[in-house]
């Protein structure tokens, strides 16, 4: 299978199975979209066809699928989102933790229950070594000292093990002090620091309880953490709206702050709420995605605002292995959230959802059934992503996503699909530019 | 070749002993928590040996 698309006046085919990105001339494009041929040369043609059928012969277009089985009985637990506190200091308008407690008591994670599920991870890790920890909400912060605790027991019993620990954490800023922002530098491998861009469409979604914007309260606490980050990872992140569909803006606002490594995601709600983005609002975003692709290639060539765009990165060359794209994000199976009293979801995506709980840290034992019914979606069992050029890149979608929107953990939701496509486009634009 | 320039050349179909190791990042974990994007993820497996000059 083959894409065969424009960037404007720059023309690519993409090769899905081999990975394979060529930069193409109009005739070429012309030919593989079966378009008319009768204004060229009839020898340029022929030449041309050749050339494509040596990239066939190469195993560089259209290259076949390789004979791959997928390992559904591996159920080993390699990362946890670990739901410290179910409360948050913000009410932001599309939550959908619903404030924080996804839907049901604001509660935090006590120093045992987190000890425990540290210890749930590193029993059912196998042979894996590195294991991961996201330090989620509601926010974080609120149970800081839990945190901590947290972090030196894991890192003590990973020493006793023979096993390593990346931690993340993600946090609205607000209580993101001088302290705060020390300890996560040295501790964590990764801090998502919630951003929506300029500071009217922070504060018309991003409100304090008492309905007042939040971007005063957190911008000099991200901007000291940038300060002191170097070039460790971290990600300024933001939700875009239908409320504000020139995102482009936002990104370019938070480079702008001094912020290099910034992503901004399409919110993800029901179509009958007021920030829902709806199917009629694609062509405004592939546009702002397009003007964003173009900006981005322009500022990394400038050492002062070169930045980083979350889905504009695409290692083509150096990407995840066959078997990783075939199952993403691993929810369910390789993937797990725990809530603040210790019951096990699938991600957490699905906390709240109690027919989705798989059991509680303190059982010592999950609903392997329901674990293997996730370990078993892949590619393989979506059947409108067979046919999709873009499949080894999202693998299917977000399984949270496609259950919530259609029931059903092998139907994606297609605006996501569609957004996707676009992004994964403008990042092929993005790379050829940089690696021509 | 006169009408096409390959930028990469991945061999995405060609299963490896490394393939599957499982010790590359959830891809939830970076940032998206909403999305699942797997194509701008690294394989640890290169990155050993990138990082080991070889």
């Amino acid at each position: 299978m083959i894409h065969a698309f424009n960037f404007k006046d720059d023309y690519f085919v993409y090769d899905v199975e081999s990975g394979s990105l060529h930069e193409i001339d109009k005739l070429i494009f012309d030919i593989l979209k079966n378009n008319d041929l009768a204004n060229y040369d009839k020898k340029e043609v022929e030449e041309a066809k050749a050339e494509i059928e040596t990239l066939k012969a190469n195993g560089l277009l259209d290259a076949p699928a390789p004979e791959y089985k997928m390992d559904e009985k591996r159920l080993d637990v390699k990362a946890l989102c670990l739901h410290v506190c179910h409360d948050c200091n913000l009410r932001c308008g599309y939550c959908f933790a619903k404030e924080g407690t996804y839907s049901g008591a604001r509660e935090m994670m006590s120093l045992e229950t987190a000890k425990k599920a540290m210890d749930f991870l590193i029993d059912n890790s196998a042979d894996r070594k590195i294991l991961e920890v996201d330090f989620f909400g509601g926010e974080p912060l609120m149970n800081f000292d839990v945190l901590k605790k947290t972090v030196e027991y894991a890192k003590q019993r990973a020493k006793e093990k023979g096993k390593f620990f990346k931690f993340t954490t993600t946090t609205n800023g607000v209580l993101l002090n001088k302290e705060a922002s020390e300890y996560l530098n040295d501790e964590m491998d990764n801090v998502v620091l919630s951003l929506d861009g300029r500071k009217e469409v922070n504060d018309s979604v991003r409100k304090t309880p008492n309905g007042k914007g939040s971007f005063d309260l957190i911008i000099d606490n991200f901007k000291y953490f940038r300060s002191i980050r170097g070039d460790k990872s971290y990600f300024v992140r933001g939700t875009f709206t239908s409320k504000n569909l020139d995102f482009s803006k936002d990104v370019l606002f938070m480079n702008d702050l001094g912020f290099d490594q910034i992503s901004i995601e399409p919110v993800v709600l029901s179509d009958d709420h007021p920030l829902a983005i709806h199917e009629k609002d694609m062509p405004k975003i592939f546009e702002e995605y397009e003007n964003l692709a173009e900006e981005y290639v322009k500022r990394r060539k400038d050492p002062e605002k070169w930045f980083s765009f979350f889905h504009f990165v695409l290692h083509l060359n150096d990407g995840p292995c066959y078997k990783k794209r075939l199952v993403g994000c691993g929810a369910g199976s390789e993937y797990l959230a725990v809530a603040p009293n210790g019951d096990v979801y699938p991600c957490h995506q699905f906390v709240g959802q109690t027919k989705f709980k798989l059991g509680n840290v303190f059982d010592g034992k999950l609903n392997d059934e329901l674990r293997h019914t996730f370990a078993k979606t892949s590619l393989f069992t979506k059947d409108e992503c067979q046919n999709c050029w873009a499949k080894y890149h999202c693998s299917g979608g977000c399984n949270a996503n496609s259950v919530n929107f259609n029931g059903d953990m092998n139907k994606p939701y297609k605006p996501a699909c569609e957004m996707m496509k676009k992004r994964l486009e403008c990042s092929m634009y993005v790379f050829a530019k940089e690696n021509n | 070749m006169k009408h096409v320039k390959t930028i990469a050349k991945p061999e995405l179909n060609k299963i490896t002993e490394h393939s599957g190791c499982g010790e590359c990042r959830s891809s939830c974990q970076s940032a998206c928590k909403t999305s699942c994007t797997v194509g701008n993820q690294v394989c640890e497996q290169r990155v050993l040996v990138r990082n080991s000059g070889k």
